[in-house]
């Protein structure tokens, strides 16, 4: 964890170039939650003019997939026809809060120039963390991104813990840190912006048993970053 | 007269020297005192200025603790648990024993602390100095603790100072973090600040798990939260204060 000491600020904003260049590196993803578990994450280099999602469009049927069940196969199927550089579940199944996992990629002969990295945060409707196709710097050093997180903007946060995962189906799929109730009677509504969105956070209540949500308002909440991503770019090997 | 004036001379000589002698002969054989060298000139210092600023609603900052540091010491992380002494902040604002620990640590340079309280939209500036030659790979963190709260504290985890020349200005903005030692009761009886003027430290670790990380906020009574002695007032969302470091000398 002593990366974090002493970090190169990015300076992705200043790259304009279009040209393919080789960049191996290592992703880290830390959840920085008190009480919310990340679905196995997607972390991808992908070619300049594409993404994952846009922050005031509507989320594909993928990535609505990932939102709403933490299921990243369509997401992966959409990347390999880009010929995007992939690593899936770094973690090995779900990442617990306070917890960290990390992948080496190496985009040497692609034109994979960004990044993107996404997961579902549990118990939610349809929250994710997203780091939103970034230039990957190509500097050998250590660049840290804070991301927060998004609503989908395609399930109503009803907050009902009730298995529900594939996508349109209401309910949260799972609650793997156990501290969820049962019997809630439903939070919320559909969403007002049905496009993706900066999420407007859990609401809870204190009644394990009744109330209007499944889910602990002391556990469940959060304030953003909820992840960190520390992009490590190593030094290029001469061949 | 030229001889004998130098005769003279010589008998003035020889008598001095038996004089000299004498003097030294019931004696050690302590050679006379060489002159003293000039004082060598003080090694230059350098000094930042660590300002923080409370941007909170009702949370007012215990006294700050500011360490200036090497990569060896650590004030906190993510996903690691904190010292006793961190813990005594945490959860009852007094950074006397975090202070001691940083002070006793091989890869601390200098420590300060506020002389109060901050409270919501207050700031405070606390001066730290070091010898120019600690400057290669200096750090410098700060520590305090959002006292109408349970274990909440905000600060920062060594930013790197190293190339920051006279003048320079490094300024950032602080989240809310959660020292992963106290359970989230908002209860009074757990609670230092003028919210509760319950119980600060605790050794006893209740958390859900004994581990530093993001805080998830203030729930409230005003929120259904029945049990809590908190407000809506005592909410709060990132960021939480302002750090700002300038290299005064």
């Amino acid at each position: 964890m002593k990366m974090f000491k002493r970090v190169a600020i990015c300076a992705v904003f200043l790259s304009g170039s279009t040209t393919a260049s080789a960049v191996d590196f290592n992703v880290e993803v830390i959840n920085l939650t008190n009480g919310l578990w990340y679905t196995p994450f997607l972390i991808a280099a992908h070619p300049e003019g594409t993404s994952l999602f846009t922050t005031g469009q509507p989320a594909s049927a993928s990535l609505q997939a990932m939102a709403e069940g933490g299921d990243i196969s369509f997401l992966v199927t959409d990347l390999e026809a880009i010929g995007a550089t992939i690593a899936e579940d770094p973690a090995g199944g779900f990442l617990a809060p306070a917890m960290s996992a990390n992948a080496d990629l190496n985009t040497d002969g692609t034109s994979n120039v960004l990044l993107s990295v996404v997961s579902m945060l549990l118990p939610t409707n349809d929250a994710f963390a997203g780091l939103n196709a970034i230039i990957i710097p190509t500097e050998p050093g250590t660049y840290i991104y804070n991301i927060p997180a998004y609503d989908s903007g395609t399930e109503a946060n009803d907050e009902i813990i009730n298995g529900g995962m594939a996508p349109g189906v209401p309910g949260i799929p799972g609650d793997p840190g156990g501290l969820g109730g049962t019997g809630g009677t439903g939070a919320a509504m559909a969403d007002a912006n049905t496009n993706v969105h900066i999420h407007r956070n859990t609401l809870g209540d204190l009644d394990p048993d009744a109330g209007r949500s499944d889910l602990n308002s002391t556990v469940h909440r959060w304030l953003n970053p909820v992840v960190r991503v520390v992009v490590t770019v190593n030094e290029m090997v001469a061949p | 007269m030229r001889v004998r004036y130098q005769g003279a001379t010589r008998f003035l000589s020889i008598a001095v020297a038996s004089l000299f002698l004498a003097a030294c002969g019931s004696g050690s054989n302590i050679p006379p005192a060489a002159p003293l060298p000039p004082p060598p000139p003080p090694p230059p210092t350098a000094s930042f200025d660590v300002t923080v600023t409370n941007l909170t609603n009702a949370q007012p900052l215990s006294p700050i603790a500011v360490i200036a540091h090497l990569s060896g010491y650590d004030l906190f992380t993510v996903g690691s648990s904190v010292t006793v002494g961190f813990e005594d902040m945490a959860e009852g604002g007094d950074n006397m024993a975090l202070l001691a620990e940083a002070d006793a640590d091989a890869d601390s340079r200098d420590t300060g602390t506020g002389m109060a309280p901050i409270g919501p939209a207050g700031s405070e500036t606390v001066t730290l100095t070091v010898f120019d030659s600690a400057r290669p790979g200096l750090l410098i963190s700060v520590g305090t603790m959002l006292v109408n709260t349970n274990d909440a504290f905000t600060g920062l985890d060594g930013a790197a100072i190293e190339s920051m020349a006279v003048g320079d200005v490094l300024s950032f903005r602080t989240v809310a973090y959660d020292a992963g030692t106290e359970a989230d009761t908002e209860q009074a009886i757990h609670i230092p600040g003028p919210a509760g003027g319950g119980e600060g430290f605790n050794a006893d670790r209740d958390d859900q798990a004994d581990l530093v990380t993001m805080h998830s906020g203030i729930v409230s009574q005003d929120d259904g939260f029945a049990t809590s002695d908190l407000t809506e007032q005592h909410r709060f969302d990132n960021p939480t204060a302002m750090v700002r470091i300038v290299r005064t000398q």
